[in-house]
């Protein structure tokens, strides 16, 4: 059910938050569909970025896979273990190999706990390493994210933003993971910091071969550091190709308006770009459009898409797409064909 | 084109527990009729406090607008008759300035002047509009307010107006719209009714503090787009403040980075990008993914943390940072020096190849 390549696999995924009302006797009255039945690969060694605007359900997939939400329905695979069906105290063995860094440093370190015992505490939870060893070990993992070992009785109210993610890398890597989740590890990061952690996270994975999951709005960030990209809109992926493949040829209208909206640090191509605006908003996920969670803002939207919902299919080996119009869209509609591209 | 606005050697300073920050290190600059400027920074580069020191928005204590002046000109084509009316008091600092008519420190000028002058002649949008719009009014009493106060309409004529101006600003049922409350709005929404109260009063200057900053990038087209429709229809100029170097390339006529709170390169946008000659700005142009650059580069590191700016500068601010700073960047600041057509660098090296290379 999984090759050899494949590290972990994701079917039919969906987590949906319940609403209730009443105070005494509350009672369950809708559900926040934030994951609504994704699934996707992510192959050894490679970089999936995940990629959608606020409220898309991206960081929801990523804790849902690491079972920090448990799925309410769907199944996850690792490596050949099914997480899904796995009790809390079996994934705790599991956890050193699956690890998360998140977006806000500050949040994520306890600031009453010096730095070295921050990155040190996995490996004593996990009884990896005690004393003289686990001192050598968090030395070395300093070293690794490029923070000076001298800094470890030094707590994370004392350093930058940037090396504080630093430090959520190392803690995240302690434990010699072969995957991890980076949910938004650069979105609060000033553009020059931003720069040296996603080139640290390259570098960590050329030297460790990790594998990531990697979550963001920012879609230039995405196509810079990733392998393959997924984009999400509303709880469901939209579109999944090799990066290439999705910025030259992407097919789901999101994806298009997505990457015609990303401004482009050159003025004569922005000059001659041509935007497709999208209207309003996206709508609440409790309460999703019928048919194709997109036909609301769709400027291709055709009377089927708000009828019935499109399937998630392979249009072209390793192009996911999910949309009724797409094999229209290759044959017409040059209307939105390569917003981006365009003389660049 | 004439000068609309003219700020010179601006030098604001907080006093802290820590010490103090000189946040704002003699910031001079000029702004045009009808033109856009984009002030580019990272955080704690001084960007946000330059421009709310010259609208005195900067609290006081802590804050000190150590020296410095803002002369605000008088329109050259606008119509005399509304503004001297509101500013008719004080006489011109300098008869026929850069600009058209007389100008006015904006530094010196009594608050009560200042009142009319934010808002009125100058609109302002912020980066949050969730906490600069007041939760317990309506949408549209907050529009009609400015109407009233600076335009002096009577309630009805302003409740008419701010109808209006929800449609221009591109709120679909505006009427209905009107009594609506600000959590009943989305981020986009609320920042397009931000924008509705900086252009109420047909600003001659419309200044936008990361106004797209927190907003999801397909809102931040719709508000790019409706700000530059907005500019060309009022004529009014800019000034948009913002981190993000891909967003200015497409809507600034000229952009001005910012390091430790002094400029260090202005330009065209066109050079800006195509020939950068600041370390620093050649540095922030690599750092930056971009799609339209598919190679699988690595960014460019610029090493080291921003200045923490608790001494005064007395060298190059940047040359902590810079692969190429020698002796002399550690011993005075550069100034800021034409080194082509409109194109200002404040670097020792800035005409130097060596820095040039980097394909940004």
């Amino acid at each position: 059910m999984i090759t050899n390549s494949m590290l972990v696999r994701v079917e039919d995924l969906k987590k949906h938050f319940p609403i209730t009302s009443g105070i005494l006797f509350s009672r369950r009255v809708g559900a926040i569909k934030a994951v609504d039945g994704v699934s996707f690969d992510i192959h050894q060694g490679e970089t999936l970025g995940l990629v959608g605007e606020s409220g898309c359900g991206k960081s929801t997939t990523g804790r849902a896979i690491l079972q920090l939400y448990r799925p309410t329905s769907g199944r996850v695979f690792f490596e050949d273990l099914e997480l899904t069906t796995l009790s809390d105290s079996e994934l705790r063995l599991l956890r050193p190999k699956m690890q998360m860094i998140f977006q806000d440093s500050y949040a994520a370190l306890n600031p009453r706990h010096s730095v070295g015992k921050i990155v040190g505490e996995p490996l004593v939870i996990h009884g990896v390493a005690s004393g003289r060893q686990l001192k050598d070990r968090v030395a070395e993992l300093f070293e690794l994210v490029g923070l000076n070992p001298a800094w470890s009785d030094r707590f994370p109210h004392e350093f930058s933003g940037g090396q504080r993610q630093r430090v959520g890398i190392a803690r995240a890597l302690a434990l010699n993971p072969s995957f991890i989740v980076c949910d938004e590890p650069v979105s609060a990061l000033d553009v020059s910091i931003q720069a040296q952690v996603v080139n640290l996270l390259q570098d960590l994975q050329e030297r460790l071969g990790v594998t990531y999951l990697f979550i963001a709005h920012d879609l230039s960030m995405v196509q810079h550091i990733s392998s393959r990209v997924a984009v999400m809109y509303l709880g469901k992926i939209v579109e999944l190709a090799d990066r290439n493949e999705l910025f030259d040829n992407s097919l789901h209208p999101y994806t298009q308006s997505l990457m015609s909206a990303v401004p482009v640090p050159n003025p004569k191509v922005e000059r001659k770009r041509r935007r497709i605006i999208l209207e309003g908003e996206v709508p609440s996920p409790a309460n999703p459009p019928e048919g194709c969670v997109f036909s609301t803002r769709c400027p291709l939207v055709t009377e089927a898409c708000s009828q019935a919902t499109p399937e998630y299919r392979e249009v072209r080996p390793g192009h996911f797409v999910t949309c009724h119009r797409v094999s229209s869209l290759r044959s017409q509609a040059p209307s939105l064909k390569s917003p981006v591209t365009c003389d660049l | 084109m004439s000068t609309i606005l003219q700020v010179r050697n601006l030098v604001t300073r907080f006093d802290t527990i820590d010490g103090i920050v000189h946040a704002v290190n003699g910031v001079s600059f000029d702004l045009e009729e009808g033109e856009t400027l984009a002030i580019v920074g990272e955080s704690g580069s001084g960007k946000t406090v330059t421009v709310l020191s010259l609208l005195r928005l900067i609290p006081e204590p802590p804050g000190r607008i150590e020296s410095g002046e803002a002369i605000l000109y008088d329109k050259k084509t606008s119509e005399v008759s509304e503004t001297s009316e509101v500013y008719g008091g004080a006489p011109p600092l300098r008869a026929g300035g850069a600009g058209g008519g007389g100008g006015r420190d904006l530094l010196k000028l009594p608050e009560s002047e200042m009142r009319h002058i934010r808002g009125g002649r100058i609109g302002l949008i912020f980066q949050d509009p969730m906490t600069s719009l007041n939760p317990v009014l309506t949408i549209g009493e907050q529009i009609a307010e400015s109407l009233v106060e600076h335009l002096g309409m009577s309630q009805d004529q302003a409740r008419q107006s701010t109808i209006e101006l929800l449609g221009r600003v591109g709120i679909p049922d505006p009427a209905k719209r009107y009594s609506n409350y600000p959590h009943q709005f989305s981020g986009g929404m609320r920042q397009r009714v931000m924008i509705a109260i900086a252009i109420a009063c047909t600003p001659e200057i419309l200044i936008a503090d990361e106004p797209t900053t927190a907003l999801d990038v397909t809102v931040q087209a719709q508000i790019i787009e409706l700000v530059k429709h907005l500019r060309g229809e009022l004529g009014m100029a800019v000034i948009w403040i913002t981190h993000d170097l891909g967003v200015v390339a497409g809507l600034a006529d000229r952009v001005q980075v910012m390091y430790g709170g002094m400029v260090v390169e202005r330009a065209l946008v066109d050079y800006l990008y195509e020939d950068p000659r600041h370390p620093y700005t050649i540095g922030l142009l690599g750092a930056l993914p971009r799609l339209d650059k598919r190679d699988a580069r690595r960014l460019v590191n610029i090493e080291g943390t921003p200045p923490e700016l608790m001494t005064a500068p007395n060298h190059c601010q940047f040359a902590p940072r810079c692969a190429y700073a020698f002796d002399r960047c550690w011993q005075e600041i550069p100034p800021l020096l034409p080194v082509g057509v409109r194109h200002e660098a404040a670097c020792f090296k800035s005409g130097n190849q060596e820095i040039r290379t980097t394909d940004p």
